[in-house]
């Protein structure tokens, strides 16, 4: 094995180039797991921890261009007004020694169905910056993810930062496990209601091969909202619009049976979590005079 | 290969190094610190946690390569670590101040030295290890040293910490023995004393 420690973005890249093969690891909770369980032996590991911008965030106008490394410890405590959902998204990460070393990079790198930043990301709207020798390009979210632990990355390609769009209304997340740490998620479920679109966007997780976003039941939302008057009146959403989308985000849910729980319960669990997290935001939005709390 | 870094405060060098090894292993196995247990090397159990630059994480998930040119704190130089920060010195050695941190051999030889009730005598111990003791918070002592720099980092942060803080800060390490309870209690007392003594 040989260890690679790029000293900037551009070796980084390079280096990639030179060795498509090689595994990049930065916080490595992922990666040190496979290894010390000797699941993986790669030829060449690429450690990103010297690649200091890659630990930066940039605040914009529309837009958070979160750096692939910045841990989940500083996207909870510092990013909380911009990035509402993705911190209650990190916030529900394992234990603080993990928040403190992994980050949504290598989510999306590991593109595993149960990654907790994944429906936040999908629910705000997301862009992911990845980069080679070849040149840049910006991946939609909602192309992303290609199958099971399978995403949009070109063997020579590495993922720069994640363009998230701030905030403009509430967000919520939620997540069903055993206990309040060190769970990886049965399933879960993430909303964010866009005010200025008169829109609300969802993502799912651990409910399908990929994190998934519920499009039937955010078209029958976005519809029900539209023609209700809800955004201008602000009154409570009927009980039968949020049972109506809790049922097509569960229909949404194409799950497996496996050791945390069942696909049926996972079905159940997420048409919950829909009504619940649709409420909480929704509360938010009525009682805050539009955006939420922080929003910066 | 060869991993320079900085380990309770001097500079220490590690020879042939597997480039897939953990920061652990070469804790324990090349230079000798067996403070840093290994449970699980999965990240689930807290009990390898250590400072790296700073930052508490489980060192059996940073590839030892990581490491590299960075500062490292162990259970062994906690104490030290400890009596520098409360000192208002540079507890992480980054000043580079001479005498200060602790050596591979007197951290190879460090014991628990609990202070004396008799004589009085103070031991080389933290405030949270001690406050372990008193506490009653140790019983086969396995989680013992990756509790006590997860604890150690929550009161430099957080002086007055809420039962929350300390149940959310020592979420990511686990106890077989002591249900946790007299953890909680010793890191009470240790808040309760860092109080006092301001
Ligand atoms: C005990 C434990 C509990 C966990 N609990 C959770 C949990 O509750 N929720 C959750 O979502 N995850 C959890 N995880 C998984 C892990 O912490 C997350 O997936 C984390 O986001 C990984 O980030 P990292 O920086 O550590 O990734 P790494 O391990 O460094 O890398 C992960 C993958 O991404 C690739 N990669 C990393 N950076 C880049 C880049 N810039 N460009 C291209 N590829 C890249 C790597 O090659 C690798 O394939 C847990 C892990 C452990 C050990
Ligand atoms: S040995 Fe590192 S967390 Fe268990
Ligand atoms: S005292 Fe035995 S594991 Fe905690």
């Amino acid at each position: 094995m040989d260890f690679l420690r790029p000293a900037s973005w551009e070796e980084a890249l390079a280096a990639k180039a030179e060795h498509p093969t090689a595994v990049p690891i930065a916080g490595g909770t992922d990666v040190m797991v496979e290894i010390n369980f000797d699941h993986r032996r790669p030829e060449y590991l690429l450690d990103l921890n010297r690649v200091g911008e890659l630990s930066q965030w940039e605040t914009g106008e529309e837009t958070v261009r979160l750096g692939a490394s910045v841990p989940y410890t500083a996207i909870m405590e510092q990013l909380r007004g911009e990035l509402p959902g993705l911190a209650l998204a990190s916030h529900t990460v394992a234990s603080p020694q993990i928040r403190n070393r992994g980050g949504v990079g290598g989510n999306l790198g590991t593109a595993s169905p149960a990654g907790d930043a994944h429906p936040a990301l999908l629910a705000a709207g997301a862009e992911v910056e990845v980069e080679s020798v070849r040149g840049s390009r910006l991946i939609p979210i909602d192309d992303f993810y290609t199958g099971v632990k399978r995403n949009a990355l070109a063997p020579d390609e590495l993922i720069r930062a994640v363009h998230i769009k701030k905030a403009d209304g509430p967000q919520q997340y939620s997540k069903v496990g055993t206990r309040n740490a060190m769970v990886i998620a049965v399933c879960a479920f993430g909303v964010a209601l866009h005010p200025e679109t008169r829109t609300v966007r969802t993502g799912i997780g651990s409910a399908a091969p990929t994190p998934i976003r519920a499009e039937a039941a955010e078209e029958f939302l976005n519809a029900a909202l539209d023609e209700g008057g809800f955004w201008d009146s602000g009154k409570i959403i009927t009980p039968s619009i949020a049972k109506q989308f809790a049922e097509l985000a569960s229909a949404a849910c194409n799950p497996i049976d496996d050791v945390r729980g069942t696909a049926k319960y996972r079905r159940h669990a997420v048409g919950i979590m829909a009504r619940r997290t649709l409420g909480w935001t929704w509360e938010q939005y009525r009682g805050a005079g539009r955006p939420l709390e922080g929003a910066a | 290969m060869r991993v320079n870094f900085t380990v309770n405060g001097r500079p220490q060098e590690a020879d042939d190094v597997w480039e897939g090894e953990s920061l652990l292993y070469v804790l324990r196995e090349r230079l000798g610190l067996p403070g840093s247990k290994n449970a699980c090397e999965q990240g689930e159990c807290g009990s390898c946690t250590v400072r790296l630059d700073g930052v508490p994480v489980c060192s059996c998930l940073v590839a030892a390569g990581q490491a590299e040119g960075r500062e490292v704190v162990t259970v062994e130089g906690l104490a030290d670590y400890a009596r520098q920060r409360s000192e208002g010195g540079c507890a992480d050695g980054a000043c580079g101040s001479a005498g200060s941190g602790v050596g591979l051999d007197a951290a190879r030889r460090w014991e628990a030295r609990p202070s004396d009730g008799q004589t009085g005598e103070q031991g080389e111990l933290a405030p949270i290890q001690q406050a372990f003791i008193d506490a009653g918070a140790v019983q086969c002592g396995f989680c013992t040293p990756g509790l006590l720099v997860a604890a150690d980092e929550l009161l430099e942060r957080n002086a007055q910490p809420t039962d929350a803080d300390i149940r959310e800060a020592l979420s990511g390490n686990l106890c077989r023995c002591t249900g946790y309870e007299k953890i909680l209690d010793a890191v009470r007392l240790a808040a309760a004393r860092q109080g006092e003594a301001v």
